[in-house]
């Protein structure tokens, strides 16, 4: 029994935590790609670099804070410094739209045109980025580093295995379950949000019905500002800040959308956990948890891990070849034009 | 004015633009560039052919011109001493095996008649097939591996000369871009470039990661060249007195002499490759992929098999960017899995094309040149932009040294706009399609 419980908290410590933190990134991540797609209409390829600005933006108001001496008890000052980073990147989203895609709106361009204006836009975000805070990797957590370390939980339960929670783990978590259910709420009961959805699911049909087209499109971009910041702030705070870590996680956040049917908010959330569960549970060594589970001379002398951690772009990859393949709309059936 | 004059105009302008990088910074760049231009337009024909010809959208670039690059390895460098004894059969066989589960669960899945005995039978094959795989492959990865790790710890190539890796890189290419097409095309056009995205990400982590294919992130380095080296020019009197006769030192000549020669064989590739372009774009060929780019419906409807059409033409597409690569890693002498960046290899080539004019192969030739020259004379231009806007501030002002520190990064910003500033104002290019 006792066996059972050291592999479950080892489950939970390596996959189940990490997991569910990760997905809950790619899910807000794949909801801001999935949110444009529904609205817009094309493959936002910059959204990748929009997290990271946004994320920027906080880590400089977050230094900013620090340098005044302004903390938040043991929770990271980046939570405080979040909202600031959100503005500014509503600033430049709402200004990219005015400046770049709204041109190509009114000509009711071909959405490949706008994928590859959407590469200039990424083009011009990295640079951006990389201009302002540079190429390196960016330390700006501070706080408490622990919900419970893993001496505090082998000291507390007498297990041999110890379980690990981090306060960005459980920030992420919590963060994401606000902001769904937050977003979810605007998209059913408020007007805005309905006349939304209306524009999404028929463009001439709610036209007609006399929605503002451009409010909508700015609102659009508003939300995906505000996730996209969120979204890369809590990857940074739990990972660490990289701006071309921003541009490697564009495919398992696009597969995420995918798989769950592009334009389809819940789908992106359902696509978002799956994507970081297989990654986790394919890419972990097993050994550990297997060695509680089976009788001991079955114990396993290889890592029995399946597939390198190098390759869990793989993973990402090959779910999303299959959904295509055999679920061309993904599991919540979204749009396939 | 004639569209010939202006044409002839543009290139001489981009032979200017080089010559002057010449006679101010030093010929060695300005020979750097002409030979990288030559290679980046290359690329460029490629992508021309998929998005230009055919209008298909595929952003795994990077991928096709690494597998160039792999092919050189695989080519032309020795067969390392005993590595094929210590593993080469196994993992031979094991990819086989691996190859031959796949094909097998395809087969299941289109034979047996949908359900849960075929859902069961297709997992089964994946699930045996994969840990039979594994039992044969890692065992002897691990032998190869361990041979002289150092130095070599790779399977090595067939010892063949270089310049046969150029078509081996195109032959790889294709038969990658081929297994892509047959899943991804047919969709929609978002999903074939997220497809090739993610294909590419996948070929370079592969590159990295297999140290038994070509040493990973090792790299793999003294790659045979078809060039002479400089060392030994410098060491032969012959050349030592024609450099002299033409008044250059020994050194400098061997340098310039040695990309000279490179600039000649890439020039040759890409003539060949621009005529066959051309060819293909009037034939009644290129006019069936235009007819299919402009209305797919319209062309299906006349009896065009469009996504046959569109295979054929991702492929070769595919295969003049492994070619590109091949003379790329052929030009660096060494394979480093680890410089493969997406904007460099992929976004790069894409603002090449769509500033050059889609649809055009002297557009795309022209836009190669062009940008890969912007690509690398934006750092000195912007050194000198920066020393000018902080020409007013303190030494040791913290923003002054950051404006400093950062000009690096202004090549990704100059790219973004200069795309952003041709789609909008210019969106056919600066030659722009007949």
């Amino acid at each position: 029994m006792i066996d059972f419980l050291n592999a479950f908290v080892a489950l939970s410590n390596f996959v189940l935590i990490p997991a569910i933190s990760y997905g809950a990134q790619l899910a807000l991540g794949a909801l801001g790609v999935t949110l444009i797609y529904g609205i817009l209409r094309f493959s936002n390829f910059a959204h990748g670099d929009t997290m990271a600005f946004g994320a920027m933006c906080t880590i400089l108001v977050t230094w900013l804070f620090q340098s005044w001496g302004i903390s938040f008890g043991p929770l990271p000052t980046a939570l405080l410094a979040m909202p600031f980073g959100i503005l500014a990147t509503m600033g430049l989203v709402l200004f990219t739209d005015r400046y770049v895609y709204k041109f190509y709106r009114e000509q009711k361009a071909k959405p490949v045109i706008l994928v590859i204006v959407s590469l200039g836009v990424m083009f011009i975000l990295n640079g951006l980025v990389r201009f302002i805070i540079g190429p390196n990797d960016q330390r700006f957590s501070d706080g408490e580093r622990f919900i419970i370390s893993v001496r505090e939980f082998k000291a507390l339960t007498g297990l041999k295995e110890g379980l690990a929670f981090k306060t960005t783990q459980g920030i992420t978590i919590v963060t994401a379950v606000i902001v769904v259910i937050a977003l979810f709420w605007f998209l059913n009961r408020t007007r805005t949000g309905k006349s939304m959805r209306a524009y999404s699911d028929n463009e001439d049909l709610a036209l007609l019905s006399g929605i503002n087209p451009e409010r909508v499109v700015m609102v659009t971009w508003l939300i995906v500002a505000a996730l996209a910041t969120i979204a890369g702030t809590l990857y940074g705070l739990d990972k660490s800040f990289k701006p071309f870590i921003f541009l490697q996680l564009l495919l398992p956040v696009f597969a995420a959308a995918i798989v769950g049917g592009l334009g389809s908010p819940l789908g992106a959330i359902a696509g978002g956990f799956t994507i970081a569960f297989s990654e986790v549970m394919i890419t972990y060594a097993w050994k550990k948890v297997a060695t509680y589970v089976v009788p001991e001379s079955w114990a396993p002398d290889t890592l029995v891990q399946l597939l390198s951690t190098d390759y869990k772009f793989a993973v990402s990859f090959v779910i999303l070849i299959i959904v295509l393949l055999f679920r061309p709309t993904g599991l919540f059936a979204g749009k396939s034009v | 004015m004639s569209d010939s004059v202006r044409n002839t105009m543009y290139f001489a302008g981009v032979a200017l633009l080089i010559i002057i990088t010449g006679f101010v910074q030093s010929w060695n760049t300005a020979l750097f560039i002409l030979n990288f231009g030559l290679i980046s337009a290359i690329m460029a024909l490629g992508v021309n052919l998929q998005w230009g010809f055919a209008g298909l959208f595929n952003v795994g670039i990077m991928g096709f011109v690494a597998l160039g690059g792999l092919a050189t390895v695989l080519v032309s460098m020795p067969a390392t001493p005993g590595a094929w004894q210590a593993g080469g059969a196994p993992v031979i066989g094991a990819l086989m095996l691996g190859a031959a589960t796949v094909v097998a669960a395809v087969i299941l899945m289109t034979k047996m008649k949908a359900g849960k005995l075929r859902s069961f039978s297709v997992l089964g094959v994946l699930v045996v097939g994969f840990f039979v795989y594994r039992g044969l492959f890692d065992p002897a990865v691990g032998l190869i591996e361990d041979i002289d790790p150092a130095a070599t710890g790779y399977l090595g190539g067939l010892g063949l000369p270089i310049l046969l890796a150029w078509p081996a890189g195109g032959l790889l290419a294709a038969a990658v871009a081929w297994l892509i097409g047959k899943t991804a095309l047919g969709l929609r056009s978002d999903y074939l470039a997220i497809a090739t995205l993610g294909i590419s990400e996948i070929i370079i982590a592969v590159m990295k990661n297999e140290d038994w294919l070509g040493r990973g992130v090792k790299n793999v380095v003294g790659l045979p060249r078809p060039a002479p080296y400089e060392v030994d020019l410098q060491s032969n009197a012959a050349f030592i007195e024609r450099a002299n006769g033409l008044g250059l030192d020994a050194v400098t000549a061997s340098t310039l002499w040695v990309k000279l020669i490179y600039a000649g064989l890439f020039t040759v590739v890409l003539v060949i490759l621009f005529v066959m372009a051309q060819r293909a774009l009037h034939s009644p060929w290129g006019r069936m992929m235009r007819a299919i780019r402009d209305n797919e419906f319209a062309a299906e409807a006349m009896g065009k098999n469009v996504t046959a059409r569109h295979l054929q033409i991702f492929v070769l597409g595919s295969a003049v960017c492994g070619i590109a690569g091949a003379m790329m890693t052929t030009l660096d002498g060494q394979l480093t899995p680890g410089t493969y960046q997406p904007l460099r290899f992929t976004f790069l080539i894409w603002v090449m094309v769509i500033v050059g004019g889609s649809g055009n192969n002297l557009g795309s030739v022209l836009g190669g040149f062009l940008i890969w020259w912007l690509w690398v004379m934006v750092e000195p231009m912007g050194s000198v932009l920066m020393n000018f806007v902080t020409y007013g501030m303190t030494d040791g002002y913290w923003l002054k040294d950051h404006l400093l520190e950062s000009v690096a990064h202004m090549r990704l910003l100059t790219m973004g706009l200069v795309l952003l500033l041709v789609l909008r104002f210019s969106p056919r290019g600066l030659i722009p399609e007949k």
